[in-house]
């Protein structure tokens, strides 16, 4: 039955040297070790932290930078069809003007032919009536020639005249 | 590190049955008691037995130390007994106790007159064989941790190396699958002393698995060094406790005044029985797988003493169990420090818990019947 009954000697070494042991690792042992796992672990969860914001961040980044690039196409494409429809517009009125202009000397020579026409045809009527004048003037004198002649005249105009 | 693990094994075996072999060969004519054999063994003793038995038995003598009032402190060391054959400055020493006698000088210890009333104020605090062991292990434990320390300290926020890689798995151990679940957030003022029993449980029970001087004392298993840390765990709790912890003793919110009267006696009783029964589990359980070991060993020499070749045949299937008991008390070495750092946690959480009427504590009841 020696076993189990505790002797003094053992109790008192024991608590003596578990007390000592106790104070000196909680005193220059646990503490460090305790807080240098702490640290570490610390450490590890804010590097895996930042790890995945940064995953994040970059992820953000590349839907930005293609959010980007979309917009710079699209404002591309819209450039683009600025600068066909500014050269359509272009053309289309050159054309309109040119065609413009073009109806407008043709209109102006129009009107010139017809002037010149006109004054031409006028002059030919000027002419025709002083040509029939003159040949009028001619006949007249030819049948005036002699006192016959006129006598006749004579009486065929009084013809007409007592005719009324 | 896997071949330095096999080389441990290796000479831990080598060691367990070297320590059958020495018995072998100084086995004497006078018959072998087993009981006696294996309860010297597990015993704290004055001297540390190396191997032979009776006159022929080579020790290592220790020093006693020893106090009372009339004779004040006397150191000697425990050869002078002559292996309880002499007295020696007053005193003799019978079965492993220290006896104050009447005569002062040197004489025959079996003829000596005992002084009963001396011998009772006396107190002896030899460095027995179990104390010298505990001290080794206090040594090992301060050289391990202060070295692993400066390691910390030394290589800041790197990866552990060394034994800085153990200690670190098994401080991680305590502190995330004892002290946190079973304190929860009051558990740092408490890792200092969790940490250092259950290293020291552990690391002593692995000592005592190394049969060769200065290992392999029974130090855990021995009833007072278990009901030392017992006591502390008590005293830790005890006065860490809070208001609420009391008041579940002595007043169970929401129990009947008439019902009290038969709780409270029970809690109390409770209150004690716990540190007794760390104490009990620790000392039993190691104390355990020590008589086995020795039992299977004692087995050979009863065998032996009936004939040479039953002996040596009967050695084989000893040894072979010895080896199967020692790779079970591996395990077991770590288990009851585990157990002990465990429910000493859980008690420490009881004592501090916030009282939230929630039943942690019918929980830590629950856990401690699954685990005794």
């Amino acid at each position: 039955m020696e076993l189990i009954k505790p002797q003094f000697g053992l109790i008192f070494w024991m608590a003596i040297s578990f007390l000592v042991l106790i104070f000196l690792l909680a005193k220059f042992a646990f503490p460090i070790i305790l807080k240098s796992l702490k640290e570490r672990e610390d450490s590890i969860t804010n590097a895996l932290n930042s790890a995945e914001k940064a995953k994040k961040e970059m992820a953000a980044l590349q839907a930005d930078n293609e959010k980007l690039l979309v917009q710079a196409r699209a404002e591309r494409d819209t450039m683009l069809k600025e600068a066909r429809d500014t050269k359509d517009a272009i053309v289309a009125e050159a054309k309109n003007k040119a065609q413009a202009e073009a109806n407008k000397i043709l209109a102006t020579t129009r009107e010139t032919i017809n002037t010149e026409k006109n004054a031409a045809i006028t002059e030919l009527k000027n002419q025709v009536a002083a040509m029939s004048i003159e040949i009028a003037e001619k006949i007249l004198r030819q049948e005036l020639s002699n006192d016959e002649k006129q006598k006749a005249l004579m009486d065929n105009l009084m013809k007409d005249i007592s005719l009324n | 590190m896997k071949s330095k693990l096999i080389w441990l094994v290796v000479c831990l075996f080598a060691a367990t049955s070297s320590f059958a072999n020495e018995e072998a060969v100084t086995v004497g004519a006078e018959k072998f008691d087993a009981g006696k054999t294996i309860v010297d063994h597990i015993s704290d003793s004055h001297d540390w037995h190396i191997m032979g038995e009776g006159e022929h038995s080579v020790s290592v003598p220790l020093p006693v130390i020893v106090y009372n009032k009339e004779r004040g402190v006397s150191m000697f060391m425990s050869s002078r007994f002559e292996h309880g054959h002499k007295t020696y400055g007053g005193y003799r020493i019978h079965e492993n106790h220290i006896e104050a006698v009447n005569e002062m000088e040197e004489t025959d210890a079996h003829t000596a007159t005992v002084n009963e009333e001396l011998t009772a104020a006396t107190y002896d605090v030899s460095i027995t064989k179990n104390v010298l062991a505990l001290l080794v292990s206090v040594v090992i434990m301060l050289f391990i941790f202060l070295s692993v320390a400066k390691s910390y300290a030394k290589r800041k926020g790197m990866a552990p190396k060394g034994m800085q890689s153990l200690i670190e798995v098994l401080v991680v151990f305590v502190r995330d699958e004892i002290a946190k679940p079973s304190i929860g957030k009051k558990y740092e003022r408490f890792m200092p002393y969790l940490l250092t029993v259950f290293f020291f449980i552990w690391i002593n029970n692995l000592l005592g698995l190394i049969p060769i001087m200065p290992f392999g004392a029974n130090v855990t298993g021995n009833i007072a060094v278990t009901m030392t840390l017992a006591i502390i765990t008590f005293l830790i709790t005890t006065f860490s406790a809070n208001r609420h912890y009391w008041r579940h003793i002595f007043a169970m919110p929401g129990v009947p005044v008439g019902v009290l009267v038969l709780l409270t006696p029970i809690e109390l009783l409770g209150v004690i029985l716990r540190p007794f029964v760390l104490m009990i589990r620790l000392f039993a359980n190691i104390t355990a797988g020590h008589i086995i070991a020795l039992s299977f060993f004692s087995l050979i020499f009863i065998f032996g003493e009936m004939s040479t070749g039953l002996g040596f045949g009967v050695s084989i299937v000893s040894v072979a169990f010895v080896v199967f008991m020692s790779v079970l008390e591996l395990l077991v070495a770590f288990l009851q420090a585990f157990v002990f750092t465990l429910l000493s946690a859980i008690y420490f959480g009881a004592a501090v818990e916030e009282h939230d009427h929630d039943h942690h504590g019918e929980d830590a009841h629950v856990e401690e019947a699954a685990i005794v």
